[in-house]
């Protein structure tokens, strides 16, 4: 559905996404981890027209969108859910909803964008009862949800998440994965998911990719990532479980 | 709608207030300075929905207010067309300029559009000064004819008055809806972040043209009605101090509100003529007000006075 052909990014001087290559099937949630500054954000930020590759191109549903403006790209079905949630602060939690369904909107289809704010706001019910309030007051994790809710309301077939549990406690950003999985298994939703934590990722996940200084360097279905000893002693570190039989003996 | 209604209601009741002002005036000149205070509003009120609303500096619209006033003054004194076609051309002229420059400078982040309007302003300036038979260089162009419109002529300074009093009043109320309306939750959205609005499928470049050219149209309509009021212009009320003074103008009344830039403008216009007793120290005591301003009142005087408000019920 969205594959990513060697492609090379910069950043000014810096070779921040070197040959990478990558797909993601119709249906999936792909995990791509690695360290701080290994290129995970940059390679999002490609996909989804933020940023300009130099070399190298990505083609999504059978249509080349590498040189794309990242308006076209959401209109395409690329949905980005932003590192550090970039939600429109002074702006409520109604507006930045509707925000999402922006270039969709008409009056025609007023009637469908009202229920999928209706659906959106089911999923996660806080966001109703703070509809009319500005999203800066939100906490980490409801503007985590308002963002998503918002990459959700251009009605994306394939939605892109930044470090999703950036900031948030860990049942909160437990909570925040559930969610993604039923989007999936509901709606049939492909996700592209970034995550410093690799091992919640690479549960919740399909396949995942292990970047490495801008360089994909390990691929693979999720669980055998999981037992790889290479990411486990680079990413995963030692299992809580681990840990319970080590104060046990 | 309610927003609307609520809208509708402020601006009736500031028509009013400025219907009944001139009334309240002992001196005659007040009036004079009224209209030129109005007519810098409805500048800034075009440069709050730039600055204030998409995020962009412009250091050159005095410019499209000087360019739209020479455009008409020439069109009409040297060529006699009349005084509508004038008008328009003088509108249509400074959008166009505007277009031209907005589309390299605006697909660019960060603060091209600032350079770029400086440059345009100070090469407008020059060419006002330097290109004597048209404009009639430093020393102005006389003879403009007195706005008259539909065979109505505003000779009497109040009747003038009243006439931009009124495109003011229709200027603030498209302004008002036009921030409520989705292209104004667009702009917002490109003044919080640039990055989320264009991945919520936001064209960026192209919201920023459109509130671009439309401010400078709004410079452009106070620039025909300062030609035709005056009868006299000259390069100098078009220059470089007078952008930096609009751009003041919304900075000081608050840029979050589209009510601060009027505010902003009739504060700027009117304080050298209350400071005008002080003689010598005049602009020492313009520099430290505003000074002060900016440090107590961070938000504009608008902001300000709503928190005041908030406070106090």
């Amino acid at each position: 559905m969205l594959t990513i052909k060697n492609i090379d990014v910069f950043y000014g001087k810096i070779h921040a996404v070197r040959r990478a290559s990558l797909h993601v099937r119709r249906g999936e949630i792909v995990a791509l981890i690695g360290g701080n500054g290994a290129g995970k954000t940059t390679l999002l930020s490609t996909v989804s027209g933020l940023l300009r590759p130099a070399a190298g191109n990505i083609v999504f549903d059978g249509q080349e969108i590498t040189r794309l403006g990242a308006d076209r790209i959401v209109r395409a079905g690329i949905s980005h859910v932003p590192e550090g949630r970039l939600v429109f602060k002074p702006l409520s939690v109604e507006d930045n909803l509707l925000l999402g369904s922006y270039h969709r909107f008409s009056f025609k289809l007023k009637q469908e964008i009202t229920e999928d704010m209706e659906a959106i706001y089911s999923m996660f019910p806080v966001l109703k009862e703070r509809r009319k309030q500005p999203a800066g007051t939100l906490s980490g994790g409801e503007q985590q949800m308002l963002a998503i809710g918002r990459a959700l309301m251009a009605r994306p077939k394939v939605l892109l998440l930044d470090e999703p549990g950036m900031g948030l406690a860990p049942n909160i950003t437990q909570e925040i994965f559930k969610h993604i999985v039923s989007l999936r298994d509901k709606f049939g939703l492909t996700v592209l998911l970034v995550e410093q934590n690799a091992r919640s990722a690479l549960k919740i996940a399909d396949r995942g990719y292990v970047l490495e200084t801008g360089r994909i360097v390990l691929q693979g279905p999720a669980e055998e990532l999981l037992q790889n000893k290479d990411v486990q002693r680079a990413y995963l570190g030692r299992d809580i479980t681990d840990q319970v039989e080590i104060s046990n003996e | 709608m309610n927003g609307f209604k609520r809208d509708l209601l402020t601006i009736s009741l500031f028509l009013a207030g400025m219907l009944l002002l001139p009334r309240c005036l002992t001196n005659e000149y007040y009036v004079n300075v009224l209209i030129i205070s109005g007519l810098n509003a409805i500048v800034a009120v075009g440069l709050n929905l730039l600055l204030g609303f998409a995020g962009q500096i412009s250091l050159g619209h005095a410019a499209f207010y000087g360019l739209a006033a020479y455009t008409t003054s020439i069109l009409t004194t040297t060529y006699n067309l009349p005084i509508i076609a004038g008008i328009l051309a003088g509108i249509v002229l400074v959008g166009l300029v505007a277009y031209l420059i907005g589309i390299p400078t605006l697909k660019l982040s960060g603060h091209y559009l600032a350079m770029a309007t400086l440059g345009f302003g100070i090469i407008v300036y020059i060419v006002f000064n330097e290109t004597i038979e048209l404009t009639g260089g430093p020393s102005g162009f006389v003879g403009i004819p007195r706005l008259s419109l539909f065979g109505y002529s505003f000779d009497s300074d109040l009747s003038y008055y009243y006439l931009v009093v009124f495109v003011l009043a229709i200027v603030l109320m498209f302004s008002l809806n036009l921030i409520r309306s989705r292209i104004g939750r667009a702009l917002r959205a490109i003044h919080t972040s640039e990055k989320a609005a264009q991945i919520s499928g936001i064209d960026i470049a192209r919201y920023k043209l459109f509130i671009f050219v439309l401010s400078a149209i709004l410079a452009g309509i106070a620039g025909v009605l300062y030609a035709h009021y005056l009868e006299f212009i000259a390069p100098s009320s078009f220059g470089f101090n007078h952008s930096v003074l609009l751009v003041t103008m919304v900075v000081l009344g608050g840029m979050t509100n589209v009510w601060g830039a009027v505010a902003g403008a009739f504060f700027l216009t009117m304080l050298p003529e209350f400071l005008r007793a002080f003689e010598n120290i005049e602009f020492l005591l313009y520099g430290f007000i505003l000074i002060v301003c900016m440090m107590f009142l961070p938000e504009g005087i608008v902001g300000g006075i709503q928190k005041l408000v908030r406070k106090l019920t």
